[in-house]
């Protein structure tokens, strides 16, 4: 059986899919064979950020439809072994994303993987609901914004209230808070909610804090998980990360501000 | 930090605002999310009954629903205006 983890946010542009890529590529580098889900559907962007953009001939909609075999979609990724992409389509409309299709697909991969990454789209729409409602394990992806930190409140309530777990009355979804994009001087000046703050409003566990770096623009540019640019702040917190979700105890790092000389700090300011 | 930020008040930041207006709406968002679909329309219904007898606005009703392990509390709440 594997593990089903739905990357999730609300809100959009917070760094779904480049987390769902490195927490991906991440699981797989330990050698657990992992495969990555794009549910957006008609805006698909993961094989972009994966590099294999130009490798895709079917997708996650013809697989449901049976006009492929799921061997046939599945993109095999080139620098990780046991790495699996399954890109979404560019061109149905989101409802060809059934409850029965979705766990059709998400069965016959359970035979044969460990881990199972759902990156949802933006938003609470059909889509989103789709990619959170089998997921046994939540990441949700938060900015340290305001609306960033109210939309996950709001898909906090979701994977509570409409996720299979919830609607059969089983365990709940585990949830994991991701906080990306700190900056811990802007929160050493007041300008920036801090983690603590984050995890009070939220109340789920930190899962890891991601800070905002140039690499992972970078990163994404050339189509290169963060996570395998292993001399970056970025990418060794997505790798502690990952470490964590598979129960490692990992001490958080990159949380506070770089520290500066006397003079400086004295005259210049945070 | 600056030397001069030591004399500043930390409770005005940007960063804390933001968290007590936070705090305040996923608050009210959690308390609307637990209530029943109904409420609005039980709301606007009873706010049609009282209004045959007493002229009152949308907001002097407040209908609530306080759940507890063994049982649920519909409160109702009218804010009669006065004569």
């Amino acid at each position: 059986m594997a593990r089903i983890i739905v990357v999730t946010s609300g809100k959009g542009g917070v760094g779904k899919t480049t987390t769902s890529a490195s927490i991906s590529t991440g699981l797989a580098k330990r050698g657990h064979k992992t495969v990555v889900i794009d549910f957006d559907v008609g805006l698909r962007n993961l094989d972009l950020i994966m590099n294999c953009e130009r490798r895709v001939v079917y997708d996650f909609v013809n697989v449901i439809q049976g006009e492929a075999t799921l061997n046939q979609a599945l993109i095999r990724d080139k620098r990780v072994e046991s790495l699996y992409i399954l890109p979404a389509s560019q061109t149905r409309e989101k409802e060809a994303l059934t409850k029965e299709g979705v766990e059709k697909v998400i069965n016959e991969l359970s035979d044969t993987f460990d881990y199972i990454v759902c990156d949802s789209p933006a938003g609470i729409e059909h889509g989103a609901l789709m990619a959170l409602y089998y997921a046994d394990e939540a990441i949700v992806v938060t900015n340290p914004e305001v609306s960033s930190v109210r939309d996950s409140d709001r898909i906090l309530g979701i994977l509570q209230s409409k996720s299979r777990r919830a609607e059969m009355g089983q365990d709940p979804v585990r949830e994991h808070l991701l906080l990306t994009r700190y900056n811990p001087d802007r929160v050493d000046k007041g300008e920036m909610l801090s983690v603590a703050d984050v995890e009070e409003i939220l109340a789920i566990p930190l899962l890891g804090v991601i800070p905002e770096s140039q690499v992972v623009l970078n990163s994404s540019n050339q189509g290169l998980p963060v996570i395998l640019e292993e001399q970056s702040d970025a990418g060794q917190a997505y790798d502690d990360a990952v470490g964590r979700l598979l129960g490692e105890e990992r001490e958080h790092r990159f949380m506070t501000a770089q520290k500066k000389g006397f003079f400086s700090r004295m005259f210049k300011g945070g | 930090m600056s030397f001069l930020d030591y004399f500043r008040s930390k409770k005005n930041t940007s960063a804390n605002v933001a968290k007590e207006r936070l705090q305040i709406i996923v608050a009210h968002e959690r308390g609307q999310r637990e209530q029943p679909d109904y409420l609005p329309q039980l709301q606007q219904e009873l706010l049609a009954v009282i209004r045959k007898y007493v002229q009152i606005s949308d907001d002097m009703v407040q209908v609530e629903v306080d759940r507890n392990d063994s049982c649920s509390v519909l409160e109702l709440n009218v804010t009669l205006p006065e004569k």
